[in-house]
């Protein structure tokens, strides 16, 4: 067990895939030199036909990932920012994401889509989207959001040996965050939450960052003699709703914390499942904190002021509780 | 050299092609009555005029070559090796269809022949191929990819982008262009600054116009394209100056009102590829009016068998609706 910043446990997890199989290729931008961490290093290893720098030009490249993954691939692209996938969403959406159900399940597209992700310094809002209920929308994209750089490893090697088009958003905030880290190959499963801290009174479900945050405030209500069990769904789609909801029957109580904005996001999926799902076990209205319905501002003022924090969450348990 | 030659690909079997494009015209015509007799559900979009592009087209490629195709894509599936029955059935909404009912017209696949995807958004399929030429090439397989997109295709981000990229690295990808004058609506000329080979120039990727009405000169096209991909050598650009016969999508009269003199289109009709190519058959002697018709016969006759299986077919059962988004296959 070795100790390992998170982005660099991600670029360990896609190490490992690209030693077992040789058709795992990699197309960043500036994949060389690897600006963020997360494919720094793996041109010496795997040399420049499967590491592979890329123009500026995400729609085509996100494509090249259906088209090289149809003849025979396992295409990992590396996007650097999350914001950019914007650029690529006829390729992501219209072409990644449905090219197998249109075709009746004629095809495998074993694609990896990377990127960081959420605001983290004033990058200001075309740097600092959250855009993964975007991506939960299309169908046929599976979501994964490490909160741990071990499970940053696991998840990546997972996500690479997948059959499907995998979306992995790095939080940009928790790169360079550390922990421990297992030696060699090992998958965290998609579709597998994580139940991080246990408690009974009531369930906080916290996505990337925000489990951090989720955790400080369990430990901080632990003394105030409230017992808080906080979940990492890991994969936001398809996400671990079992697990939820096997909390919620015994907590009864139920507050989700997301980084994106609120509206249509995945706290209010995880909270309408609870409701639909689990309303008879609920004792308390559910709780969300995410950010508000607005773009992110450039100041840290501004930024912070949106971020979920300890002090909004402490608050969203505590109104749960009331 | 001597080995170029022969990784171009054989000549053009001139009765090959002939049965090709009749298959895909007496496709078309039977989609075009099923349409008018309200029996299609969705849009289509017919290749009627434009055959002799995809047939002279898909035989300078090999089997295992891959294409991507668009909205009309039609003739591009049954010109790859496609079987009419199942696209029949595909559009009729039926379990046998090639994607079980899920896809319909616009998005046709067949990937056993090398058929990556019809789709319904316009350039949409050039990144695709552009991604296969990418694995063809990283896995030395010698293999092929070709994107027939339309002239409207020519004015999206990704056909530059792809081009750069097929330049930059030299993929075995052929961009064609089939020009077949109008932007849905549009006049073409109208939306569209220069000669779309001109696009190719600044990325040093040779192109060439071609007649889209002369199957001999679209598969002449194709296959040095095909060699010169094979060989390494990267990409190319062909355009193809064609006319559809038929309206952007069927049933347009409804919405669009008339936006084609009639001249052009009767002028058009006048250069029917398949007449073209029968006209110059019989007068080298290669064929007779007898044979000619009995070709005409057979691919009719296999088009109503292929229409009479789509329709005994069962329809697709509706739980199908909530299958295939993703492989549940393990690593």
């Amino acid at each position: 067990m070795g100790n390992s910043y998170l982005v660099t446990a991600m670029r360990d997890g896609l190490a490992e895939a690209m030693r077992e199989d040789p058709a795992v290729v990699l197309f960043g931008e500036d994949a060389d030199r690897s600006v963020m961490g997360s494919t720094r290093g793996l041109i010496d290893e795997f040399g420049p036909d499967r590491v592979r720098n890329i123009p500026l030009s995400e729609a085509t490249i996100v494509g090249c990932g259906v088209g090289a993954a149809a003849a025979g691939l396992r295409p990992v692209i590396d996007l650097m920012v999350s914001s950019f996938f914007y650029v690529t969403m006829d390729q992501l959406a219209n072409q990644a994401a449905k090219l197998r159900y249109m075709s009746g399940g004629q095809v495998e597209l074993p694609i990896v889509y990377f990127a960081a992700t959420g605001g983290a310094g004033s990058a200001a809002a075309q740097h600092s989207e959250s855009p993964h209920p975007t991506f939960i929308q299309q169908a046929g994209l599976k979501v994964v959001m490490p909160s741990t750089p071990s499970d940053a490893k696991g998840l990546m090697l997972a996500a690479v040996r997948d059959p499907n088009p995998v979306v992995y958003l790095q939080e940009a905030s928790l790169g360079g965050t550390r922990g421990p880290v297992p030696e060699g190959p090992y998958e965290v499963p998609l579709g597998q939450a994580e139940v991080r801290r246990n408690g009974s009174d009531v369930t906080v479900v916290a996505v990337g960052r925000t489990v951090t945050v989720a955790l400080a405030v369990a430990e901080e209500l632990d003394g105030e003699g409230v017992s808080v069990e906080v979940i990492d769904p890991r994969t936001l789609h398809p996400w671990d709703a079992d697990t939820v909801m096997e909390s919620v029957a015994r907590t009864g109580r139920l507050v989700v914390l997301d980084t994106a904005r609120q509206s249509c996001g995945f706290a209010a999926e995880v909270i309408a499942t609870a409701c639909t799902e689990a309303f008879g076990s609920l004792r308390a209205a559910p709780v969300r904190v995410c950010a508000p319905d607005v773009p992110m501002p450039f100041a840290p003022q501004l930024e912070r002021h949106l971020a979920v924090d300890e002090h909004k969450v402490k608050a969203a348990v505590l109104r749960s509780l009331a | 050299m001597a080995d170029r030659a022969a990784e171009a690909g054989p000549e053009l079997d001139d009765l090959e092609a002939l049965r090709t494009m009749i298959r895909i015209r007496e496709f078309e015509e039977m989609c075009r009555r099923l349409f008018a007799r309200g029996r299609l559900p969705g849009f289509v979009h017919l290749y009627i005029g434009q055959e002799a592009v995809a047939a002279g087209a898909c035989l300078a490629l090999r089997a295992d070559d891959q294409i991507t195709s668009n909205h009309r894509g039609h003739g591009h599936v049954i010109a790859k090796g496609g079987d009419p029955a199942r696209m029949f059935a595909e559009l009729l909404g039926k379990a046998d269809g090639y994607c079980g009912g899920k896809g319909g017209s616009m998005h046709i696949v067949d990937f056993p022949s090398g058929m990556l995807g019809t789709n319904g958004i316009v350039g949409g399929g050039i990144p695709i191929a552009t991604g296969a030429a990418f694995a063809n090439q990283h896995l030395g397989n010698s293999r092929v990819a070709l994107s027939f997109f339309g002239d409207g295709a020519t004015n999206q981000g990704v056909f530059f982008e792809s081009l750069n990229l097929a330049a930059l690295w030299r993929l075995p990808v052929i961009f064609l262009a089939e020009n077949n004058q109008y932007t849905e609506w549009t006049r073409t000329e109208d939306l569209t600054v220069g000669e779309i080979t001109q696009r190719a120039a600044p990325f040093g990727v040779p192109a060439r116009q071609v007649d889209g009405n002369d199957v001999t000169a679209v598969h002449e096209a194709v296959r040095k394209a095909a060699g010169r991909a094979r060989s390494g050598d990267g990409p190319s650009l062909i355009e193809c100056v064609t006319y559809r016969w038929h309206g952007h999508n069927e049933g347009e009269e409804a919405f669009a009102g008339r936006y084609r003199p009639e001249a052009e289109i009767e002028e058009w009709k006048a250069r029917d590829p398949i007449a073209a190519l029968e006209s110059r058959l019989l007068d080298d002697g290669v064929v007779d009016a007898a044979r000619l018709e009995a070709i005409h016969t057979s691919e009719r006759d296999l088009i109503e068998a292929a229409h009479e299986w789509a329709l005994a077919a069962p329809a697709a059962p509706v739980e199908d609706a909530l299958t295939d988004v993703f492989s549940p296959a393990g690593p």
